[in-house]
């Protein structure tokens, strides 16, 4: 394994990007970085920026512990990797319309065809029909990790609902308020367009029988629910009402929210939960917190809802392979960022490769996602190594292995001072109309020392993401 | 505004005055468990306790009304939905839920004293005073009342919070004042003994008015003087006719705002008419109970076509 790419420091020097910061760090003494990480504390907490945990005992509301210490990419890193993001984001979109439609990528045996029309994720109750504009996944939060200076991997790809942007944004607003001076001398490139960008996307999106300005909601499951926060924050910078699903109903053609002015007609649902919990008559029959009859006003064209059900058929970890075939296939253009290379564990070539090396690689679940159900290979002790194998070796289709990555290292404030966390980059791509991306994303970060894992469910970590300018 | 914001408001309101109305009942129990009787101290916790309508649930779980469970029950017990922690619990999550509607000071209002309460929680009992707790719950909401009137905006959102407070408040008068009916019975003109003094004194100082009532009246303490301004007197801030005034113009505001009269208002501009033509004799002549009785019933009648109206999102 080669050693990690240190973002900040390499051959011996400092970046270029980080060259500011290094300055900034030796003029900042220990009490002061103290009193400013309380600082930021206080005002997260104040805020109400909590991450929601009920049912674990102890206090509900958590903080995901920020990082004070920003990652940066200079202008000419991310214009390569925003082409490449929205690249990505094109074939993932046009990959749904035609999965759902003629199904061209598997007639061509480009993909096989039990992949995808067998998958938990197909939606058949959505088959033929095309959402507007001809977008299935609105928000795209692509998982980026880095190993060199230009190595940039997509880790995995999320089509449905990817949460986290309320820290991409409320992480530069607590970054501008403590330290105005890195704003002064750095030259950032911005992020608080993201929200009116998104209004745009979801307005763009507005169904054919929508006349005049469409009236967008968020559906959320709930206040209980992990991300309630950011749910919140979301409806409130974008100026629309937070629902849940008891506040929506049907009547006749169109969908309806229940005001204090009575009935009022919603044109765009932003819905932050899963396809199941949609539409009772739907999907599942005992879900308490859908919409009855929503999908049939969704199929006539009477109601949008992004990300549009059946999207999830593309994010799947082992779809997720053929994603560079889908770039070729859709648009005719080699893929600007690559995938991890990857094997499925169904394909019995695959398998056996993966049961000879288990030890170095990362396995997981399938459907998995928060980091949970997965086996890190070189940081597993032999006995989880073996329980995990007779997993894999029970039910093969459910896992898939990759390379254990030398992920990138970017300079993070720990107790000791200033030491080396891994880092990953999850941006977020809005597609409507046209296809937008903001400067920036949410950078995770692995606090504990070789720690891999960046999830926040999991012990990870934000951290200010800077694109500078030109 | 979302017809589930809007009762997410209301009821933000209605518990941020009932823990009040707990702390306030608190400290006036206390106060009055240190006055000496024949046989010992007075203990006037169960009819504190009734008035809350709590007092079987007290029973149930703690027995006897010993002050230290009193406290307990009234400031810290989780299974009382009427306990201070309770209610600002209840508060702040129905404030969470809707976050947006608030203002930053709203919100930092009710989240500290939600925070802070978590402290008390977990201070040792042996060094929290009752004085400190009663204190601490009338400071805290009076800061999310005064950030509501210094920065909310006056939309739907501010109408529906002091529907909300008005009629808590006006029900918690109405209901103490009902428990302690028979200590007012005698004819409107009699002029009470030392103990009837001392009881009035306590209803007085429950709803924080014993020196108001001395500013507006002055004289000797007669049960029609009491009942005047507990339930006449606009001056009074908890007086009945001031909550129902509050109610009635918060809800023609509404109308106006939706430019759509309502059930609601008709509601509360018949409440208002009751009061507008009461005097004091006129109650008594009705008797102070059943005229208590009536304006509860009424004021529940109120809340009732409030949620039916606007809260339930029901409305055709």
């Amino acid at each position: 394994m080669t050693p990690n790419f240190n973002e900040m420091y390499h051959d011996g020097k400092v970046r270029v990007p980080y060259a500011r910061l290094e300055e900034w760090t030796r003029g900042m003494p220990a009490a002061l970085r103290a009193q400013k990480q309380a600082e930021a504390e206080a005002l997260f907490r104040r805020i109400g920026i909590t991450f929601a945990v009920y049912g674990e005992g102890g206090d509900p509301d958590r903080l995901i512990p920020f990082d004070m210490f920003p990652r940066v990419f200079t202008a000419s890193e991310w214009a390569r990797l925003e082409r490449g993001i929205k690249q990505r984001a094109r074939a993932l979109n046009a990959f749904l319309v035609d999965v759902y439609g003629r199904g061209e990528i598997v007639r061509a045996g480009r993909i096989p065809a039990a992949l995808v029309y067998q998958n938990e994720a197909y939606e058949k109750a959505v088959v033929g029909f095309v959402p507007p504009k001809g977008v299935y996944s609105h928000i795209v939060g692509i998982d980026i990790v880095r190993t060199g200076a230009n190595d940039f991997f997509v880790l995995e790809d999320n089509c449905r609902t990817p949460s986290g942007v309320s820290y991409m944004l409320e992480s530069r607003e607590m970054m501008m308020r403590m330290f105005p001076d890195l704003f002064r001398e750095n030259r950032i490139q911005p992020v608080d367009r993201y929200h009116s960008l998104l209004r745009r996307t979801l307005n763009s999106v507005a169904p054919a029988k929508c006349s005049g300005e469409p009236t967008v909601v968020i559906l959320t499951p709930g206040h209980f629910n992990s991300a309630y926060y950011e749910h919140s924050f979301l409806a409130d910078l974008m100026g629309v009402e937070l629902v849940e699903g008891a506040d929506l109903f049907v009547d006749g053609a169109f969908v309806y929210m229940r005001t204090t002015e009575g009935p009022r007609k919603v044109d765009v649902i932003y819905r932050r939960i899963d396809d199941a919990f949609l539409d009772p008559l739907c999907f599942r029959p005992d879900s308490m917190l859908g919409v009855p009859g929503l999908m049939d006003v969704y199929r006539s064209g009477g109601v949008t809802i992004c990300s549009a059900p059946g999207a999830g058929v593309a994010d799947d970890k082992a779809v997720y392979t053929y994603v560079p075939e889908m770039v070729r296939f859709y648009l005719g253009e080699e893929p600007i960022l690559n995938n991890v290379p990857t094997w499925q564990c169904a394909k019995s070539d695959d398998l056996k490769y993966v049961l000879e090396n288990l030890g170095d690689l990362v396995v997981k679940e399938v459907h998995g996602s928060g980091g949970y159900g997965m086996l890190v290979g070189p940081k597993s002790t032999k006995a989880e190594v073996e329980e995990f194998r007779q997993k894999i070796i029970a039910d093969p289709g459910n896992y898939i292995a990759q390379p254990t990555l030398a992920l990138s290292a970017t300079p993070t404030f720990v107790d000791e001072g200033i030491a080396p966390r891994h880092v990953d980059l999850r941006p977020y791509c809005l597609v409507g109309e046209s296809i937008e991306l903001v400067p920036g994303g949410l950078t995770r970060v692995a606090l504990r020392e070789g720690s891999l894992v960046v999830n926040s469910s999991q012990g990870g970590g934000v951290k200010d993401t800077w694109v500078l300018a030109e | 505004m979302l017809s589930r914001t809007a009762d997410n408001l209301y009821w933000l309101a209605r518990y941020m005055e009932r823990a009040e109305t707990a702390a306030r009942l608190l400290e006036v129990g206390a106060r009055i468990s240190l006055l000496p009787t024949d046989k010992g101290y007075r203990n006037e916790w169960d009819s504190l306790l009734r008035s809350t309508g709590t007092a079987d649930a007290f029973a149930a779980k703690y027995g006897a009304p010993v002050q230290r469970n009193i406290e307990s029950f009234l400031f810290f017990d989780r299974d009382n939905p009427s306990s201070v922690a309770s209610c600002i619990t209840s508060a702040r999550e129905n404030g969470r839920i809707v976050r947006t509607a608030l203002t930053t000071q709203v919100w930092d209002a009710l989240n500290t004293a939600f925070t802070e309460l978590r402290q008390i929680e977990r201070t040792p009992r042996s060094e929290l005073e009752l004085s400190q707790l009663t204190d601490w719950t009338m400071k805290h909401a009076a800061m999310v009342r005064g950030a509501i009137d210094a920065t909310l905006l006056r939309g739907d959102g501010y109408n529906f919070l002091n529907l909300g407070y008005y009629l808590e408040r006006g029900d918690a008068t109405a209901r103490l004042m009902d428990v302690k009916y028979y200590v007012l019975l005698p004819r409107a003109g009699y002029v009470g003994t030392g103990v009837d003094n001392d009881q009035w004194m306590m209803l007085l100082r429950a709803l924080s008015a014993n020196r108001a009532f001395h500013w507006a009246y002055g004289g000797e303490i007669t049960a029609s003087k009491i009942a005047h301004f507990l339930i006449l007197n606009p001056q009074c801030p908890r007086a009945l006719i001031t909550c129902v005034a509050g109610a009635n113009n918060h809800l023609s505001r509404i109308a106006k705002l939706y430019g759509r009269p309502s059930a609601a208002q008709t509601r509360a501009t018949a409440l208002q008419a009751v009061l507008d033509t009461a005097t004091a004799e006129t109650i008594f002549d009705e008797g102070l109970h059943e005229f208590l009785t009536r304006f509860i019933g009424l004021t529940a009648d109120l809340a009732l076509t409030i949620h039916d109206t606007y809260l339930s999102g029901d409305m055709a």
